[in-house]
């Protein structure tokens, strides 16, 4: 298969998408110049700037323009250039998005998906970094995705696109360069579907987003002395696929959660809440979840480091669970 | 427009409209009083002038989005009186199944879009489906309602730039009530019309008697003239005054019992009946018949209401996702 960046990747699945299906419109800051990483760069040129709606700095009201549209009959998808800055949309997302089908008793529906990137990558400081997703998986009527690879990028972003609720697709600026296999036939990832990336007996390790690259090198490491880790994305966090999870821990009897996010209230705890209900007998240590520390995230470079979840404090982690001893 | 006689079928009719709206509302009134109806309630009576006279111009694919206080909106879009009052009483056979309420109204098979519960928020929507409406190219347009305390928002702002910016086919009706909630307007805001921002930002707006109902009419035909010819948005300040409080229960203690007693004067359903006597062409037996019937109607509408269903339990966490 060829190998493609996450950002080509979601590239291609706009352009797949926007070829498919006339009523595919994006709207956003830049889109119609490529926008500031290039995900949307040449589309204007083969499908105009009636489809590739450039938007004034106006975040509220562009959500909402979306949803409006998305209501009398088009798919749009809008692009929040950083999550950070989707708090200025949130009225319309959780208002307006997320209930109008269930407060019409079904008679509308959005077929919305938001686009926006997060995460950590190159010291851009507390307004450019964040990683906000709980907030919206804590929302009845929204859809969370968030793709780790340039497949799964491509493939949940068509399912994200086609489907009839708003999505909130959330890429991770670290990753847009990062390269892996991409079909070039027509693959659609279905939303709400984890995927075990590594097999292992010992413990499941649950891991969101750019946590999932240093999973897996902590997995590799772990096994020199003999921990056989089963590595999970769960790619959607709402909603949640919980028996992929739960049926792992029953195996390996023992989990840790990595998130970038903050620890306190993010999806990990979720995902501990659900695993104790299904799986509570079978756990032979407490779960653990390696997260970032409750606080903004800092601009400078060395104190940035610090605060993201590596493949050091996976490994420790991992250490900690499966040689626990009763103090 | 005035009353005259080429066209006293087409008044009647609308002022038949206006009193579906008050008298629907005065029965939700009464409902509340007597608690067969439940919870937070924004009537709009006194306002029905700007309902009928914007709404009666456009076409059933026209879509209409509404505010908190939106009965009367989705009454002249051509709402179902039986359903709406339905939904209003939480039932199950209202529009939205009891899931919205009175102030999430969606009324789709005439295009009455949605309400919301949000001051302003429907404005950004009414964008949208004009933005829908304008790549489709079958003449339609969107009309948004809201109050003076939506002007003081952000979003307010916002579309009115992007609705200019991209010449969207949408009419802007604001119902400049004078009151925010409790507030007067001159307390939020030292702007005196709401027109003003429209101009500054390059929208024909207007500021028109809004419980004169022939000139609501006059500027809504000229706004969707305006919106069908692909000329861009319009925006229209309706003054006028909501006879109730804020929500129903709200001693609305705030406005002196004299300014009450001045608007009442200027009720909209009289003034149009007085057009029409003054013309001799019809009796008071004649309009009173309108009233009645009018009322018929919504006592029809709560018996249909208060003999319905409850939702099934089993709803409770239906409709939160659309099956693709």
């Amino acid at each position: 298969m060829p190998e493609q960046t996450y950002l080509d990747a979601i590239r291609a699945g706009l352009e797949e998408e926007l070829r498919r299906d006339p009523s595919v419109y994006i709207f956003g800051e830049d889109v119609a110049l490529g926008g500031p990483f290039g995900v949307t760069k040449g589309l204007a040129e083969t499908f105009g700037i009636n489809r590739l709606v450039n938007t004034p700095i106006s975040e509220a009201t562009v959500m909402g323009i979306t949803i409006g549209a998305a209501t009398a009959g088009l798919r749009p998808i809008v692009e929040i250039m950083f999550i950070d800055f989707i708090t200025l949309a949130m009225d319309q997302l959780i208002n307006h998005a997320a209930k109008l089908h269930y407060m019409s008793g079904g008679q509308l529906r959005i077929p919305l998906t938001v686009r926006v990137q997060c995460g950590i990558s190159g010291a851009m400081g507390a307004h450019h970094s964040q990683s906000l997703e709980s907030w919206l998986a804590h929302v009845p009527g929204l859809k969370v995705v968030m793709p780790a690879n340039p497949a799964d990028a491509k493939g949940l972003l068509k399912s994200a696109i086609r489907d009839d609720n708003p999505v909130v697709f959330v890429e991770h600026r670290g990753l847009y360069w990062s390269k892996g296999e991409v079909s070039a036939n027509e693959t659609v990832v279905p939303i709400g579907k984890a995927i075990v990336m590594r097999r292992g007996e010992q413990i499941t390790i649950v891991a969101l987003s750019s946590m999932v690259g240093p999973a897996l090198a902590a997995a590799n490491d772990l096994k020199a002395e003999g921990i056989a880790a089963e590595v999970i994305d769960p790619r959607t966090i709402s909603p949640l696929d919980i028996e992929t999870i739960a049926s792992s821990v029953k195996k390996t009897s023992r989990m840790i959660v990595v998130h970038e996010a903050v620890e306190q209230g993010g999806i990990g705890a979720e995902i501990v809440a659900r695993v104790q209900q299904e799986a509570f007998y079978h756990l032979d240590s407490p779960i653990v979840r390696v997260a970032a520390p409750f606080a903004p995230v800092p601009a400078s470079p060395s104190l940035e480091e610090n605060f993201v979840p590596s493949k050091s404090k996976i490994i420790d982690a991992v250490r900690r669970t499966v040689y626990r001893r009763e103090s | 427009m005035a009353a005259n006689k080429d066209n006293f079928k087409e008044v009647i009719e609308l002022l038949r409209r206006m009193w579906l709206i008050r008298a629907f509302e005065e029965k939700v009134s009464s409902l509340y009083a007597e608690r067969q109806i439940v919870g937070l309630l924004h009537l709009g009576i006194g306002q029905e002038a700007v309902a009928v006279g914007a709404l009666s111009l456009l076409r059933n694919d026209d879509y209409v989005y509404g505010g908190h206080r939106s009965h009367g909106h989705a009454i002249a879009k051509g709402a179902d009186m039986n359903k709406l009052m339905a939904e209003i009483a939480g039932r199950a056979t209202g529009y939205c199944g009891g899931k919205g309420g009175s102030m999430h109204i969606v009324a789709k098979e005439c295009g009455f879009m949605t309400a919301t519960g949000v001051v302003g928020g429907t404005i950004p929507l009414a964008l949208g489906a004009a933005f829908a409406s304008k790549e489709r190219k079958k003449g339609q347009l969107a009309v948004v309602f809201f109050g003076d305390g939506a002007g003081q928002a952000g979003p307010f702002h916002e579309s009115l730039n992007i609705a200019s910016l991209w010449r969207l086919p949408v009419v802007f009706i604001c119902e400049n009530n004078g009151y925010a909630e409790f507030t007067p307007l001159s307390a939020h805001t030292k702007i005196e019309r709401l027109a003003q921002h429209a101009k500054t930002y390059g929208i024909p707006a207007s500021t028109v008697d809004g419980n004169d109902l022939f000139a609501v009419r006059d500027a809504m035909t000229k706004a969707v003239a305006s919106c069908r010819a692909g000329k861009g948005p319009v925006f229209i300040e309706c003054l006028t005054h909501r006879m109730r409080g804020h929500y129903e229960g709200d001693p609305a203690k705030y406005r002196e019992l004299s300014q009450l007693a001045e608007w009442k004067k200027k009720d909209p359903i009289a003034r149009v009946a007085r057009a029409l006597k003054s013309k001799k062409a019809f009796t008071d037996a004649q309009l009173e018949a309108i009233e009645m019937e009018a009322r018929a109607l919504a006592d029809k509408a709560t018996e249909f209401s208060l003999a319905s269903p409850w939702p099934s339990e089993f709803d409770v966490d239906s409709q939160v996702y659309a099956v693709t």
